[in-house]
């Protein structure tokens, strides 16, 4: 199996043939180069559709699907600003004060699925949704109704991440049981005090 | 039995008397006679299988006779391991066996978590729930280990006194002989540990020196 189309292409052949659909091509450094598409979640799912019906593409096989964890991020930079001291004795000068400034970028849960096409024997197209952010708008458009062997992997993703698919057939927990209020393959989730290995180092 | 009691006993022999006492023929009946379950939860379970076919063969310590029930079950083997949503049914398992029971927890997962320990989903040993006789360690321990497992759990029933206060735990009638069975909470199970079973952290024994 080899990749269909340069991702560039990809990304104008979908953008083509999906009105108002923005893609990113997410470039792979490593020497496998499988570049990734970033689909807005909005039209993820005419995507998905366009993808599998698609005469040249018909990519009707989804093998993988999974989640991503990206935490919120914090930079900081340091900016020179031009303040007004007031001086001992009265007089206003002013200086050049280094200034520590912080930007919080908030993080987001990823989805990502593999595709290929049985019948026309290619891929990997490889496709990525983004959440708005991590806790209260954590959804993305299921693309169970496309695939259905999504299903299954879409439950994994909400059980481990918390990523709600909007439209999926049958959103409940897969391997944690009901009363699971955590996600435990989040990067800051935290286990139960008692999991945690005591190690006393002997002086 | 007392000292004296003891050479009587080998004089006797020596003339050609058997002589035994209820304990000692009751302990060689139960120690050779140990039906364990069928039950088996991930690698070291291929292990206990292998251990009890013609190679290995656990049958020549009277131990070939797997249950499938827990009722007719004498040991439970605790091969392999146990996550968190699995707990609930090992210690319901363990508690529909008859009294003597015994256990053998098989491998470092059954023992502490082993290599998933970190796992949010592993249970960091079973002997958080029930009271293991014998711990085997091992990723998984080879059959003849586990045959030293049970040769141990047989010298233990082969001590056990039936009178006094050291007596076993099914000659008690006070002491229980069904465990709490763990419930799904919100963050893992609860309890975390039966601390009838598994003592508590401060005075833990088995803190990880290094």
């Amino acid at each position: 199996m080899m990749a269909i189309l340069p991702a560039e292409e990809m990304k104008a052949k979908i953008e083509a043939g999906v009105p108002g659909a923005s893609v990113t091509v997410h470039q792979n450094g490593s020497p496998s180069a499988q570049h990734s598409l970033l689909v807005d979640p909005e039209h993820g799912r005419a995507v998905a559709e366009f993808l599998r019906n698609d005469a040249e593409l018909k990519m009707d096989f989804c093998s993988n699907v999974t989640g991503v964890d990206w935490l919120d991020t914090e930079t900081t930079e340091k900016v020179k600003v031009k303040k007004t001291v007031g001086g001992p004795d009265g007089t206003e000068t002013e200086q050049e004060v280094e200034e520590v400034r912080k930007t919080k970028t908030p993080g987001y849960l990823e989805a990502v699925y593999h595709l290929f096409s049985m019948e026309k024997k290619h891929g990997p197209i490889i496709l990525r949704m983004r959440t708005a952010n991590r806790s209260a708008q954590a959804h993305l458009p299921s693309l169970t109704p496309v695939w259905r062997g999504a299903e299954f992997q879409e439950r994994e993703a909400f059980d481990l991440y918390g990523i709600v698919f909007d439209g999926h057939p049958d959103l409940r927990r897969i391997l944690m049981w009901d009363g699971f209020v955590d996600y435990p393959m989040r990067k800051d989730y935290v286990p139960p005090a008692d999991d945690v290995v005591v190690v006393e180092v002997n002086p | 039995m007392a000292d004296d009691l003891k050479e009587l006993k080998i004089e006797l022999s020596k003339n050609g008397i058997f002589t035994t006492t209820l304990e000692e023929l009751y302990n060689w009946g139960r120690k050779n006679s140990v039906w364990p379950l069928t039950f088996g939860l991930a690698c070291c379970a291929i292990e206990m299988i292998a251990t009890t076919m013609a190679r290995y063969d656990l049958a020549r310590f009277g131990a070939e006779v797997f249950r499938p029930s827990p009722r007719q079950a004498d040991l439970i083997i605790v091969s392999g391991t146990v996550t968190k949503k699995m707990a609930p049914q090992v210690v319901r398992l363990y508690n529909q066996m008859p009294e003597p029971k015994y256990v053998i927890a098989m491998g470092a997962c059954a023992i502490s978590g082993g290599p998933f320990r970190d796992g949010y989903n592993v249970l960091k040993g079973i002997d958080r729930y029930i009271p293991v006789d014998v711990h085997i360690p091992g990723c998984p321990p080879r059959p003849e280990a586990l045959i030293h497992a049970f040769m141990a759990l047989q010298k233990k029933i082969d001590a056990q006194a039936l009178t006094g206060e050291s007596r076993p735990r099914h000659l008690h009638p006070d002491l229980p002989s069904e465990f709490p069975v763990p419930a799904f909470g919100e963050h893992g199970l609860e309890p975390p540990a039966n601390p009838d079973v598994f003592p508590a952290r401060a005075d833990n024994p088995l803190k990880v020196l290094q």
